[in-house]
């Protein structure tokens, strides 16, 4: 194969490039060098996008496999693969990130033999760690289709239901308590963003972010592999997604009043602007955009709410994880560009993963195959991806 | 019975002893270049706060129930039935999620190290298990810092407010707060706790249990919402199995 530089190629080398000496800085400088995190503000955005963030767009995979096995929508079969490798890979990513954040990452197995079941992070990462199997699991089918390896394939097939609600139970648990990690900070985190209801609107929005984030990888994927959109799956999506926001919209005001901010929250100022920010992005634009019979029913219309509603949760857990606290912290926290960059590297390395696993294992259905109905295991030969000419690997960004 | 410390702002004049004491006692350098240095750091686990001529003393509360041994997923700080919150640097993988948890903002971070710790005062637990005072109430000329039992120190404490309502303000610090800690802290008339960066207005619940609220549900969770689901799928398929034996969709299974 001849390799040709691209934009998107060129873009990740430079990605990669920064990221890799960000990485020595981290890990032969220390924290402090590398991060601006400090004293006055220990948790920066490894913590606040590449855990918080990183968890929730890896939602879409219990939201979906929930669907299509539980509640047995079979018409969104075709999209549960692509929707496991996404959500796989995420959590793999989040466990990488989670290895420039920690002090000592080399002692993060002492998880398992010092364990603390008051602790909420205790309970996350226990979940992490079992949901990152399940997903392996899930996902396992597609690399044994691609070896021909039957046997272990049935094996997977008989645990799939089990597997799925494991996963969706596991996901209920970590998905939430990543809000409840924030219910000890009473007195720090604004009161914009601290409620009783946290882990509820965690759960809530990673329901969200996993729809969004399955319309996006969906209307990503057609682009970049040159593959026709399944437009009726995504505009399924998108009606769920509808709904699903409408609920979480109408939950926030009844939560900012029964603690008396409906108000407080009209009133300019620091955290109001990026509460506006959060809340015109998460909510008042993607309810408008798909309250058009017109958006709901077109690609690029349900790509564009999409897009929107996955920057309203991003700044939503951000704005919880930094712009909330910053008040009490009395400072105001500026990532170093070696910190963005790492956060950078590891976007990059996602889709590159995502591309190369399209790329070598069987993500999606052939095209011309009618496949809604077949469940994961059941096809017997491993049918190769289609095209053998792929288009630029890195285009998945664009 | 629990051990703390009581310290009187009336009574300190900013000699620094106990922060030189406690540098000593940890293993901490200490010059005249620390010694001015007013923020508690990973070098400093104390320090004497001065504003005009009211003092206050800083250092970790000691919670009864505290924020860094519930939230640890490792369980590397504990509650000492002493009264000491202890640290275990074995065990720390570095979250820092007990710097973000502590009401206090008390543990620091050793952010230039390659193998960093968290540090905080530990209220010589070695000392008090035998028996004597920490470092800082021993070095202390004035007797501003006093070590004791809680209960005596909390009388005493409330006995000096009475007798001298004129010098301090109306409050121990520490008594109530977060669910109530080994540290005791009076600030002398005028100078109120929040100016020298201790909260006001903390909760008096312990802060564990607004996670525990929400964690203790777990068990009764998942086997409930275990049972929900299953049965949602057993629903979903039976409805398909029970249209195909009705031959409605015959061919679709």
């Amino acid at each position: 194969m001849k390799f040709k530089l691209t934009f998107w190629k060129a873009v990740f080398a430079v990605i990669m490039i920064a990221g890799i000496y960000s990485t020595y800085v981290r890990f032969f400088k220390g924290l402090g060098a590398v991060s601006g995190m400090s004293d006055k503000f220990p948790w920066g955005i490894w913590i606040g996008f590449d855990v918080l963030c990183g968890v929730m767009l890896a939602g879409g995979a219990f939201v979906v496999t929930g669907a299509v096995y539980l509640l047995n929508i079979e018409r969104l079969h075709s999209i549960c693969r692509p929707a496991v490798l996404t959500a796989f890979l995420g959590y793999v990513l989040v466990i990488c990130g989670l290895m420039f954040d920690l002090g000592r990452p080399w002692f993060i197995w002492h998880q398992l033999i010092y364990m603390n079941p008051h602790s909420v992070m205790f309970e996350v990462g226990f979940c992490v760690m079992f949901y990152t199997t399940v997903l392996a699991l899930e996902f396992s089918p597609a690399v044994l289709e691609r070896f021909n390896l039957t046997a272990p394939i049935r094996w997977i097939r008989a645990a799939l239901i089990p597997l799925v609600i494991l996963g969706v139970i596991l996901s209920t648990l970590h998905q939430s308590s990543l809000g409840t990690l924030y219910l000890i900070m009473p007195e720090k985190l604004h009161p914009f963003w601290y409620t009783p209801a946290l882990p509820f609107f965690f759960f809530l929005s990673a329901i969200a972010v996993g729809l969004a984030m399955t319309i996006f990888e969906s209307s990503v994927s057609s682009r970049a592999f040159g593959r026709q959109l399944e437009l009726p799956v995504i505009q399924e999506l998108g009606g769920a997604l509808w709904i699903v926001l409408w609920v979480v919209a109408l939950l926030r005001v009844e939560d900012f009043y029964h603690r008396d901010q409906l108000l407080a929250i009209f009133r300019p100022g620091y955290e109001a602007y990026f509460l506006w920010l959060e809340l015109l992005l998460s909510l008042v634009i993607p309810l408008t955009l798909l309250s058009f019979k017109k958006v709901r029913l077109s690609a690029d219309g349900l790509y564009l709410s999409a897009v929107v509603c996955l920057l309203g949760f991003v700044t939503n857990r951000l704005n919880i994880s930094i712009t909330g606290l910053e008040t009490w912290a009395g400072h105001h926290y500026v990532p170093k560009w070696t910190e963005v960059s790492i956060t950078a590297m590891i976007i990059a390395m996602g889709f590159f993963l995502f591309a190369m696993a399209v790329k070598f294992l069987p993500i999606f259905p052939e095209e011309e195959e009618h496949s809604a109905g077949i469940p994961v295991g059941t096809r017997q030969s491993a049918p190769l991806p289609q095209r053998k000419e792929a288009p630029e690997l890195i285009n998945a960004g664009d | 019975m629990s051990k703390a410390i009581l310290y009187d702002a009336t009574i300190c004049i900013n000699c620094k002893e106990c922060e030189k004491a406690c540098a000593q006692k940890n293993n901490l350098p200490y010059d005249d270049k620390i010694a001015s240095e007013s923020v508690q750091s990973d070098h400093k686990y104390t320090v004497v706060l001065a504003k005009n001529d009211k003092y206050m003393r800083r250092l970790c509360q000691h919670c009864e129930k505290p924020a860094c041994a519930s939230v640890c997923p490792v369980g590397a700080f504990r509650k000492t039935a002493d009264g000491p919150v202890v640290y275990d640097v074995y065990k720390c993988i570095g979250c820092r999620y007990c710097m973000v948890s502590c009401a206090f903002a008390v543990p620091k971070y050793q952010w230039g190290s390659l193998n960093p710790r968290v540090q905080k005062c530990i209220m010589c637990p070695d000392n008090v298990a035998a028996g004597k005072p920490t470092a800082c109430a021993s070095a202390c000329p004035t007797g501003a810092t006093k070590f004791g039992d809680r209960d005596d120190l909390v009388r005493e404490a409330q006995d000096r407010i009475r007798a001298n309502p004129a010098n301090y303000v109306n409050h121990i610090y520490g008594l109530k707060e977060v669910g109530g800690s080994s540290v005791l802290l009076l600030s002398g008339a005028g100078a109120d706790f929040a100016g020298f960066g201790l909260p006001a207005g903390l909760p008096e619940d312990p802060l564990p249990e607004y996670t525990f609220r929400v964690l203790s549900k777990i068990p009764d969770f998942v086997p409930l919402w275990g049972l929900v689901l299953g049965g949602v799928y057993w629903i979903t398929h039976r409805r398909v199995e029970v249209e195909a034996a009705e031959g409605k969709h015959g061919g679709a299974r």
